[in-house]
């Protein structure tokens, strides 16, 4: 079976691939692949039957060019498109991922067409798409920046094609990106991007017990949920933002994309302006206290507290239990404002060991009414406490991300490396919902796919179904085709109103 | 030449108090909207233009000197009065006389019309300007009286809709919370303003306003923030279209030669490592030397060095900030790949050529855009991002708490408690650059030679992290030469 043989040639010629495309050659990688959009030509038809021709089974590395391992992959491709055989063929070897499954994605699950949409945000190609800047990580870890593609069609075959580990989401520039060297200097530059907000749980190593480094449990997912909750609101209540797509990072974070036509606009200044509004827990290593707030609090900060409060006792006290052991009760004291009643928390503290976190909070409160300091300021104290919750639940964005236009940032439905995982939607009208040990893996999807086809031969929905369909994947893909539907509709409108109002000024 | 003629015949007659203003400046305060029509001499453009090139340097070295805006001001005022002096229409009740306010204002407009043609060319040297001339802008209209200020306002439409009544009443509790930072408190009484959120980005960046759908609540008293960014706004834009018409200008003999002179006069102050204070007979800064180098390095550098040798690790803006100051004190990019590869040392070779080479040599302008990166001074450290969790960079009198930054000085050795004072006072009133200044006098102390650096009158202060480094070394060469001389 043709599929076959392209399978086993795939590999080595992959890895011929990696010598020329060392890191400092990346921008010669450049024209070939340009060259590779367009069809196949007759003449390297020819070239390829006269390389099976004389094919002993040996495929000496060194033999092919550059332009003869593109129309090689090229071919392959064509033959799997058109006879889809199935997937069982391919062992997962134990990975979380290997490139032959991601490449099985690309061609199956991945939805191009609302990916298209949701940049475009019109059933056509505009600039907002045609001239926005597409990054890619290879396989081999090289790194291809600018490309751009003229529709959604010619980006799925050049995805498959490139088979990437990752693609990364850029700014929309004002001439082609491919085209930049061409165009004049200053009229090359990026005009609109996305919102972006990106939490990772790096930033709450040091808060976090449960675990640590790259591992993550529903127990410190919490710290994301509760941040999804906080900013979701404020980005909607206070700037008026409606069309927030929150999604999953594939191991231990997520971003929003804020896809207003209003955010999209907005320049570094107003981005790192509302980035600054919504960052509250500032400080590095060396600082002992990272929220210090004055009094009183801004609404939006009051809001925020509202709804951390609620989870503080669960999430923190008992989940985490922060403040168990003698040195990580310290901590706790260097927060709290009065001397004294710090040591006569000390004192108890030392008497009990190992109190758990909820009873130490508890303690708090307990001796300061008994009135152990005479110097203590309950009003002081109150906000001190404040602000531990903040510190301690308050999302804690990457600032940075957000505050440069020209940032790229990951595309939603990518593969993570390194757990196999998708990159879906998270509901952010229900965050407190979505599990990330319940994300479908890569290598689950297309068993799902297996199993659908192998229990539904008789049916006829195995052809009229799109295979995401019949995984675990429907219902994220789902959402995300209900969210670019209400984003493009709101658009249109808008267009409509606009050419109307034109329209009336030219009548008059 | 008739015009000329015409002018003067106006200025011979007497038409009572009011001289007609030739073009109408019915007060001091300018946004530059409406550019100047009539003629002046060459002689008049280059020196008017000379003149406010003075004032607006001066701003531009408070501001690298880390000057708060009372200072500024303090050293800004002289100049204003002697080469850009503007009077109001009237002090204490007595009107000024007609024709020098319209000289003053005339001045004014003109001399920031023909810098904005010397100016407009590159994005660096529009970007000082409009930074420069805001910051002018805003002492002036700080200075004027509240009259003067609201014919301002009044002239200029912002846009800007006003709060009715009963919107305001229900949202009463969210308008009275006090801005953290400022020291005024809203009246009751006081009315409010909305403005959609984009146009003050300053007051949403502090959260000193109250936001709601994207609108933002501003309280009348904090129309500054908003002005400012509209004059701002208003010049990037100008300057862009200037730019653009430039080329088209054709008086390549007699105003280009003019204009070329303006801009080189506009010398930015920045300090330039001085790669002569590396140890004679070397030339360069080898990675071996930089351990015994880092006595001469200052708190925030030996923070970062400190970090990386005990982490075997530094996160990105760390490795920039020490990176390109190891630059400036000479150290080569192989010397520098050398350097960051030994002190990472819990990387494989693959991992680092991945992720760390690259970044190296594009700090010394071998990839990417070629772009010759300079150290970050201490306005830029200040300024640049905060360290989050895990990270080292940034100005430890800054982003140090009090207690840390106090253990780490006395680390240095300083433990004279007259210093720690001083230090603790100055981290207070944000005057960063002097407590790392003092701790260099008290660091740098020898008998029979003199600290170059000090808080003292007439001595330098610290200003650039390689400033420091530079000076210290210098210091110690110092001490070496009196010490061989003490011995003969």
């Amino acid at each position: 079976m043709p599929h076959f043989e392209g399978d086993i040639e795939k590999g080595p010629m992959e890895q011929a691939s990696s010598p020329q495309s060392s890191s400092s050659v990346v921008h010669e990688l450049e024209p070939a692949v340009a060259a590779e959009s367009s069809a196949i030509t007759a003449q390297r038809l020819s070239h390829l039957n006269e390389m099976f021709d004389n094919d002993d089974g040996q495929f000496g590395l060194d033999d092919f060019t550059e332009d003869e391992i593109q129309a090689a992959t090229a071919i392959a491709e064509t033959a799997q498109s058109v006879n889809i055989p199935p997937p069982r063929a391919i062992q997962s070897s134990g990975q979380q991922t290997t490139p032959e499954l991601m490449e099985i994605f690309y061609q199956r699950l991945f939805p191009f067409k609302d990916l298209f949409q949701w940049l475009n945000h019109f059933p056509s190609p505009t600039p907002s798409f045609t001239n926005r800047e597409i990054a890619f990580t290879l396989q081999n870890d090289v790194y291809l920046r600018y490309q751009s593609f003229p529709t959604y069609d010619a980006m799925r075959k050049e995805v498959i094609r490139l088979n990437p580990s990752r693609f990364e989401i850029g700014p929309v520039y004002s001439a082609n990106p491919r085209d930049r060297k061409i165009v004049r200097k200053t009229a090359f530059r990026p005009l609109e991007k996305e919102l972006v907000f990106d939490i990772d749980m790096t930033d709450y190593d040091e808060i976090r017990t449960c675990c640590s480094g790259a591992k993550i449990c529903n127990k410190c997912w919490n710290f994301i949920t509760v941040a999804i909750k906080v900013l979701d609101v404020a980005l909607r209540e206070d700037f008026g933002f409606k069309h927030i797509l929150w999604v999953y990072s594939g191991r231990r974070g997520a971003h929003a994309w804020v896809c207003d036509k209003r955010a999209r606009g907005m320049d570094d200044t107003k981005r790192r302006a509302v980035a600054s509004y919504l960052e509250l827990v500032r400080g590095g290593a060396q600082t002992t206290k990272k929220v210090n707030l004055k009094r009183p609090l801004h609404p939006s900060i009051t809001r925020s507290l509202n709804i951390l409060r609620d989870s503080f006792s669960s999430a923190i006290l008992v989940d985490q239990d922060p403040w168990k052991g003698p040195e990580d009760a310290e901590k706790l004291l260097k927060l709290l404002p009065d001397k004294m009643l710090n040591q006569e928390l000390k004192k108890t503290w030392e008497a009990l060991p190992d109190q758990s976190s909820t009873s130490k909070w508890a303690c708090i409160d307990r001796l300061a009414q008994q009135g152990v300091s005479k110097s203590l300021d309950a009003r002081e104290l109150m906000e001190a406490k404040q602000d531990v919750v903040l510190e301690y639940l308050y999302p804690r964005l990457d600032a940075e991300v957000s505050k440069h236009l020209n940032h790229l940032l990951k595309s939603p439905f990518c593969i993570h490396p390194g757990t196999g995982r998708v990159c879906v939607p998270i509901n952010s009208a229900r965050p407190e919902t979505f599990d990330p040990m319940d994300v479908p893996t890569v290598t689950q999807l297309i068993d799902e796919i297996d199993e659908y086809d192998a229990t539904h031969k008789a049916n006829e929905s195995s052809e009229t179904l799109a295979d995401y369909e019949k995984t675990s994947l429907k219902p994220y893909v789902d959402y995300f085709h209900r969210f670019v539907s209400d984003l493009m509709k709101e658009e249109m409108k808008e267009k409509r109103q606009r050419s109307q109002e034109n329209q009336e000024s030219l009548d008059f | 030449m008739f015009r000329t003629q015409k002018k003067r015949a106006l200025e011979r007659t007497n038409f009572g108090k009011e001289v007609i203003r030739e073009q109408d400046y019915p007060d001091r305060l300018n946004m530059y909207l409406i550019p100047p029509l009539a003629e002046i001499t060459l002689d008049e453009f280059e020196e008017w233009a000379l003149d406010r090139l003075r004032v607006l340097s001066e701003i531009e070295t408070c501001l690298f000197r880390n000057r708060n805006m009372k200072m500024t001001e303090q050293s800004v005022k002289p100049l204003l009065e002697k080469y850009l002096p503007l009077s109001p229409n009237s002090v204490s009740g007595r009107v000024n006389k007609g024709s020098q306010l319209d000289t003053e204002r005339k001045k004014d407009h003109y001399s920031h019309f023909i810098l904005r043609l010397a100016f407009c060319r590159t994005e660096e040297l529009r970007r000082r300007f409009v930074k420069a001339e805001t910051v002018l802008f805003r002492m002036r209209y700080l200075s004027a009286d509240v009259a003067e200020q609201h014919a301002l306002l009044a002239r200029y439409n912002f846009g800007w809709t006003l709060v009715p009544e009963d919107e305001k009443r229900s949202l009463q509790e969210y308008l009275n919370f006090a801005s953290s930072e400022s020291t005024y408190t809203p009246s009751p009484n006081e009315s409010y303003f909305t403005v959609p959120f984009e146009r003050v980005p300053e007051l949403v960046e502090s959260r000193k306003v109250f936001v709601k759908g994207g609108v933002a609540y501003v309280p009348a008293s904090q129309q500054l923030s908003l002005i400012l960014t509209e004059f701002s706004e208003k010049l990037e834009k100008a300057l862009e279209i200037t730019a653009r018409a430039l080329p088209r200008l054709d008086e390549d003999d007699r105003l280009l030669p003019i204009l070329a002179h303006l801009s080189k006069g506009f010398v930015a102050p920045e300090y330039i490592p001085d790669n002569s204070t590396t140890a004679p007979g070397h030339g360069v800064v080898r990675a071996s030397q930089i351990d015994s180098l880092v006595p001469h390095f200052p708190l925030c550098m030996r923070t970062l060095h400190t970090a990386l040798r005990r982490d075997s690790h530094l996160r990105y803006f760390g490795r920039q900030q020490y990176g390109l100051f190891l630059k400036g004190i000479g150290l080569s990019v192989e010397e520098a790949l050398g350097f960051w590869r030994s002190s990472f040392s819990k990387c494989t070779d693959e991992k680092f050529n991945k992720e760390y080479r690259y970044n190296i040599r594009h700090n010394y302008g071998l990839e990417g855009n070629r772009r010759n990166y300079k150290p970050r001074s201490c306005a830029q450290i200040l300024t640049d991002a905060a360290p989050g969790a895990n990270e080292h960079h940034g100005c430890p009198y800054r982003h140090f708490s009090e207690d840390n930054l106090v253990a780490a000085l006395q680390g240095l050795g300083v433990s004279d408690q007259g210093v720690l004072r001083g230090v603790r006072e100055d981290v207070r009133n944000k005057q960063y650059h002097v407590a790392c200044t003092r701790v260099f006098e008290a660091t740098h102390k020898a008998p029979g030679v003199n600290s170059p650096v000090g808080v003292g009158v007439g001595m330098e202060s610290v200003t650039h992290p390689n400033l420091y480094y530079d000076r210290s070394v210098q210091f110690a060469r110092q001490v070496e030469t009196v010490d061989g001389e003490n011995r003969k």
